[in-house]
């Protein structure tokens, strides 16, 4: 590339010697030019946000840069630099946008303060403060924020996710930066929100003409935004090019992995084959509604979760709740396993009622009913062994120790693992695995409805492909009912026969993936489609 | 287990702890051989400085060696220290327990009470006990243990909140668990670390407490104890600083030890992401 | 605005209703105790060192009512609280109240000046250890405060005044003022303050250590927070993101822990005055125990629990200005 604006050569992160690798990137060598937009894809593990934090000279301490590393921008090779250029640099020519909305702001200094903070550390035309408020309400007005004179005097905790990466958006463009590093900015967004935020960025990129290096784990957010890719393994550049390039005819193996993994591209299309039977679970009117109080002379805070819910689950069916944050979904599911008592409403299972039943009642409609969780890292007891943890369901509904460690050991076997894991740790799994195990431990019991919460929006794009094919797989073979609550309609699209969209503690729209796609009737269900990123690009793949 | 102790055993300052530790433990049990006879016996001459006439660390007003009276003494203060904490993590972990795990009103209440507890003045609670209640060993170690246990409680009902809350608990819910069995298989191991430092913590401060009170006069009239020592020292501290400077430099050195202990159990069992 | 207002006020109500009830549950423990010691209630109440009075014992049984049945008994001993009347000494010949209002001013002066030292002193000391972490000065840092964290502290004191009044002879060792010397000049000012220097620097030694230690690794805790790399991503200064983002934050576990240590704090002051003969309560609380005076002792747990909400409202006020997200709550 002539000119480009930010050139990256050989870059190699070194990792401090106790770590389990000696680098974290090696030997990058990348190019941003003015004016485009550049996707770092990779999965954890693979640097891209290392590098992104390198450009800036933000590394954590005890990482440094390898001496031979270049990284030049506009003519200046910023490794060489000392810490007074660096900041003279950081927010005015490179700014960068971060990943965690919730925490990225200082939680106890008014956003007007912050955001004027990097107008005043590069003051070089010595504007008066009341000059610098109105910059900082120009900008604030720019990311689309409302009132912006108020926003300028509320404190970070006042807003929303979305609301303060737009803050932070409007705190890294307001120098005019050349050059924009965004490390993975929507990751932590629900999707609508993720929507709007990519739509702002691309908008004000073109705006400006600025370069941006954008930094990402999915695959449909490149194929939205990006003019380049390039795509990182374990610290190395796997490859690059054009975005159509890369995305239509991806050369090396691993990209190509990755994008057979992006979900919603084997879309199952078929509702159930019409079985008009009693349903295996049937949810009528369920209401819930969580109060908290907050201080003596402030109104407790009422949040609906579950605002008369009516679901009837056919035996054999997959059936996705999708949903955003506050949608109500995990709580929906936590009260089919009488983990949350609703307020109101009835739960049917099997054509017995679930709630309000005594002690005995309730354990046999647990045998029946399962669930896995989100987290890999808190699902399993830390300290119980993971054949243990998986026997002991059985133990307790009555069979012998032996017996129920024999069926463990299959079970892992089963899942992929291996028998040997019996006697092993959970802290000794990675969260694929763990969620595998986890998958175990449900099973065994054998049930007959599983619920997955969100059970692999915590894994790599890889991984979470792979978990996906083994729940398909055991459904298959087991006869399992699942009730599979996400919020990626791509994953939803891929595994059931039919989904179910929730917002604000209803359910707005139910159908068969195929015919939502094709035909959505809820506004919000519309909202949720555009909203769902590589949706052009992909879309030709969810047949009807 | 064994990771763990072989953490313990890399943990430099947790090791110096211990072995200062396991010094002074030697000295409570081998004080009868080292130190034979009655601390309470006049052995020399009153106000006799250190390392004069055979006394190791002088002797007293009354002429009591000094030296015997901090070895007998090293079995009073870890005596006291051991057993009223002991108390303390029963009284604590089991309203903890209680008040983090049923939690809701009863919970609250129960939360209300440890508050109480924490608002009052501990050490003036202690004065008052002992005072009313004639001072022994069993009314020394009843009001240390009645002060620390609230610190216990506080801090195994955050933990019980936090973990119950966990979805390993949810999912073990699910499998059928009792609450006993959850409590006992679940909760409470993975409760445990935060509580075994506190506790370990907690002998120190007691042992600080019982000195106070000894210095005070409130300790066992029967007992030689460190704190007594300095208190009868107190008027003298010109003509002979070596009746306080030592009882006080075993009370440090003993506290200081357990502390580097506590702090090292503490770094091992629950690493935390920041080092430094 | 008025909205703010209101909650500080429902704050300050709550804190209220809070004392009342400590009060009167102490009240009932008082009662409950007296009645728990071994031996005659009256005795007990009346003091029990030396002859006994039969005339005062008899005016005890009469105003306490120890014949009628135990309901009326805690009526009678709770109407008194609520009046103020904490009883009668007859050791000193006085009632427990005036005995008590007399000390009270030296001890708010030493435990007040202790607070103050403990946590100016311990939050730049931490500050600065936390702040280079892993260098000499933090090192050099920890490690005192790990010591004074396990010193005695009525030892720390009998050793401070072996130094600095015997050995050196730079302040005085003991009581609160020098004879002769007028209270109102600046003189006079001057002695007071180097009396109350020993006391109030040995008190707040050990809190000092605690929140030294606390300080430090909240310093820490907080330079792993995202906004700290957002401000240096800015281009901040690292005296500038120390001033402007991390201290305030890094305060807000310290302020807490201050007024979790009221307490014992208070309760420390007990034994420092013994040491230093500080004519406050705790020096009257030390006269009390050795003349078996339990009137008096009873009196002032019940004032210094008073004490202890008191510093409770006030490092709950130094927390509100800190953060400032309770008021817009």
């Amino acid at each position: 590339m002539t000119n480009p604006l930010l050139s990256i050569q050989d870059l190699s992160i070194v990792l401090p010697s106790s770590g389990d690798r000696a680098y974290a990137v090696e030997r990058l060598s990348l190019d941003i030019a003015e004016n485009e937009i550049v996707c770092l894809v990779g999965e954890s593990g693979s640097g891209k946000s290392m590098t992104a934090h390198a450009i800036l000279g933000l590394l954590p301490p005890r990482v440094t840069i390898d001496a031979r590393s270049r990284v030049v921008l506009e003519g200046t090779d910023l490794t060489k630099l000392d810490d007074a250029a660096m900041r003279k640099l950081r927010g005015e020519r490179i700014s960068m946008v971060f990943q965690e909305p919730m925490s990225a702001l200082n939680p106890l200094q008014r956003i007007g303060a912050q955001v004027a903070e990097a107008l005043q550390l590069h003051n070089t035309a010595g504007l008066s403060a009341t000059a610098i408020e109105e910059r900082c309400i120009a900008i604030i007005d720019a990311v689309g924020l409302p009132s912006p004179r108020q926003i300028v005097r509320s404190y970070p905790f006042q807003l929303s996710g979305g609301q303060r990466q737009r803050v932070m958006i409007a705190m890294a463009l307001l120098n005019n930066p050349r050059l924009l590093l965004a490390d993975e900015p929507t990751t932590a967004l629900d999707v609508t929100t993720q929507r709007q935020i990519l739509d702002l960025i691309q908008t004000l990129q073109a705006e400006r003409k600025m370069g941006v290096l954008f930094i990402t784990h999915d695959f449909g957010v490149v194929a939205d935004i990006a003019d380049r890719v390039v795509v990182m393994r374990h610290g190395r550049v796997v490859e690059q090019g054009t975005r159509d390039a890369v995305l239509r005819h991806p050369q090396h193996e691993y990209t190509q992995a990755l994008i057979a993994a992006v979900p919603g591209r084997h879309a199952r299309s078929t509702a159930l084959s019409g079985k008009t039977a009693e349903p295996l679970l049937k949810i009528e009117q369920l209401r819930k509604t969580f109060v908290s109080k907050s201080g003596l002379f402030s109104p407790p805070r009422t949040v609906v979760a579950a605002d008369g819910i009516d679901l009837s689950i056919q035996e054999g069916e997959t059936v996705s709740v999708v949903g955003e944050s506050g949608s109500g979904k995990s709580t929906l599911g936590r009260m089919v396993m009488r983990l949350i008592e609703p307020d109101s409403g009835t739960i049917t299972f099997a054509g017995q009622p679930v709630l309000g039943q005594d002690a005995a009642a309730l354990r046999a409609y647990r045998k029946q009913v399962q669930i896995i969780f989100q987290d890999p890292f808190a699902s399993l007891n830390p300290r119980q062994k993971v054949g243990d943890a998986i026997a002991r369901g059985p133990m307790i509904y009555g069979a012998s120790r032996a017996d129920a460690l024999k069926a463990a050991a299959a079970l892992l076997e089963r899942v992929g693992l291996g028998a040997s894991a019996v006697n092993r740790f959970p802290h000794e799994f990675s969260g694929g695995q763990r969620q595998r195990i986890s998958i175990a431990r449900a099973l065994a019991l054998k049930p007959r409805l599983l619920i997955a919460d969100e059970a692999v929006s915590a894994l790599d794009v890889s991984i979470q492909s792979q978990v996906l094919a083994l729940l398909a797989e055991l459904k298959a073979e087991l006869g399992l009912t699942m009730m599979f609550i996400t919020h990626d309609l791509r994953v939803a699209a891929e595994i059931s026969n039919s989904v179910v969209v929730m917002q604000k503690g209803r359910i707005v729209e139910r159908g068969a993936p195929g015919q939502l796609f094709a035909n959505p009737q809820h506004a919000y269900t519309r909202t949720l489609l555009g909203a769902m990123p590589g949706l052009d690009f992909f879309e030709h793949k969810l047949a009807a | 287990m064994k990771a763990i102790v072989q953490s313990f055993l890399r943990h430099p300052s947790g090791m110096l702890g211990l072995v200062i530790l396991l010094a002074v433990i030697a000295l409570a049990l081998t004080a009868p051989i080292f130190f034979p006879g009655d601390p309470w016996d006049t052995v020399a001459a009153p106000f006799t400085p250190p390392q004069t006439d055979g006394m190791l660390l002088g002797s007293d007003s009354l002429g009591r060696d000094i030296a015997s009276g901090i070895a007998h003494g090293t079995r009073v203060s870890l005596m006291i220290g051991v057993i009223s904490t002991f108390v303390a993590l029963v009284i604590g972990v089991v309203v903890g327990a209680l008040s983090g795990y049923v939690g809701g009103r009863v919970g609250e209440w129960l939360m209300r009470f440890t508050e109480l507890f924490q608002t009052i003045p501990a050490f003036m609670l202690c004065i008052l006990l002992v005072a009313i209640l004639e001072p022994s060993i069993r009314t020394v170690v009843i009001a240390i243990a009645l002060v620390s246990w609230p610190q216990v409680a506080r801090l195994t009902r955050g933990e019980f909140l936090a973990l119950k809350e966990r979805e390993f608990v949810q999912a073990a819910r699910c499998q059928g668990e009792s609450p006993l069995s959850l409590i006992v298989r679940y909760i409470l191991p993975n409760a445990l670390s935060p509580i075994i430092v506190a506790g370990s913590l907690a002998v120190a401060s007691a042992i600080l407490i019982e000195s106070a009170l000894s210095f005070m006069g409130l300790g066992d009239p029967n007992l030689m104890s460190w704190g007594f020592m300095i208190g009868s020292a107190r008027t003298m501290l010109r003509q002979a600083w070596w009746m306080s400077f030592f009882p006080g430099l075993a009370i440090l050195l003993t506290v200081l030890a357990i502390n580097l202990v506590g702090e090292g159990l503490n770094d091992v069992l629950n690493p935390r992401i920041s080092r430094q | 605005m008025n909205l703010q207002w209101l909650q500080g006020l429902g704050a300050l109500g709550v804190r209220l209703a809070k004392m009342v009830a400590v009060v009167l549950l102490i009240a009932i423990f008082n009662f409950m105790l007296v009645r728990a010691a071994p031996g005659d209630p009256a005795l007990v109440m009346a003091g029990q060192s030396g002859a006994t009075d039969e005339a005062f014992l008899k005016r005890v049984r009469a105003e306490y009512g120890l014949d009628q049945p135990m309901p009326t008994q805690l009526a009678t001993y709770l109407g008194k609280v609520v009046r103020l009347d904490l009883g009668y000494s007859h050791r000193q010949q006085r009632t427990v109240l005036s005995a008590i209002l007399e000390r009270l001013p030296a001890t708010l002066l030493l435990t007040l000046s202790a607070f103050a030292i403990s946590l100016v002193g311990g939050v730049v000391l931490g500050s600065l250890a936390g702040v280079r972490a892993g260098k000499l000065s933090d090192t050099l840092i920890s490690l005192l405060a790990l010591v004074i964290y396990a010193t005695p502290v009525f030892w720390l004191g009998l050793m401070l005044v072996l130094l600095f009044s015997v050995q050196l002879g730079w302040l005085p060792a003991f009581g609160y003022e020098t004879i002769g010397v007028t209270m109102s000049t600046w003189a006079g000012i001057v002695d007071k303050l180097k009396h109350l220097a020993l006391p109030a620097f040995t008190l707040g030694m050990l809190y000092l250590a605690i929140y030294a230690r606390l300080m430090r690794s909240s310093i820490i805790e907080v330079s792993h927070q995202d906004y700290v790399k957002t401000a240096r991503a800015k281009g901040a200064s690292d005296s500038r993101i120390l001033w402007r983002h991390m201290l305030r934050n890094a305060l807000l576990p310290v302020v807490t822990m201050a007024g979790v240590q009221a307490g014992t704090l208070i309760g420390g002051s007990v034994v420092i005055e013994t040491v230093f003969a500080w004519p406050g309560l705790g020096r009257l609380t030390y006269d009390a125990v050795l003349q078996r005076d339990y009137q008096v002792m009873l009196g002032v747990f019940l004032v210094l629990s008073v004490l202890v909400i008191f510093f409770n409202w006030l490092t709950d006020l130094l927390y509100r200005v800190i953060d400032p997200r309770i008021k817009a709550a």
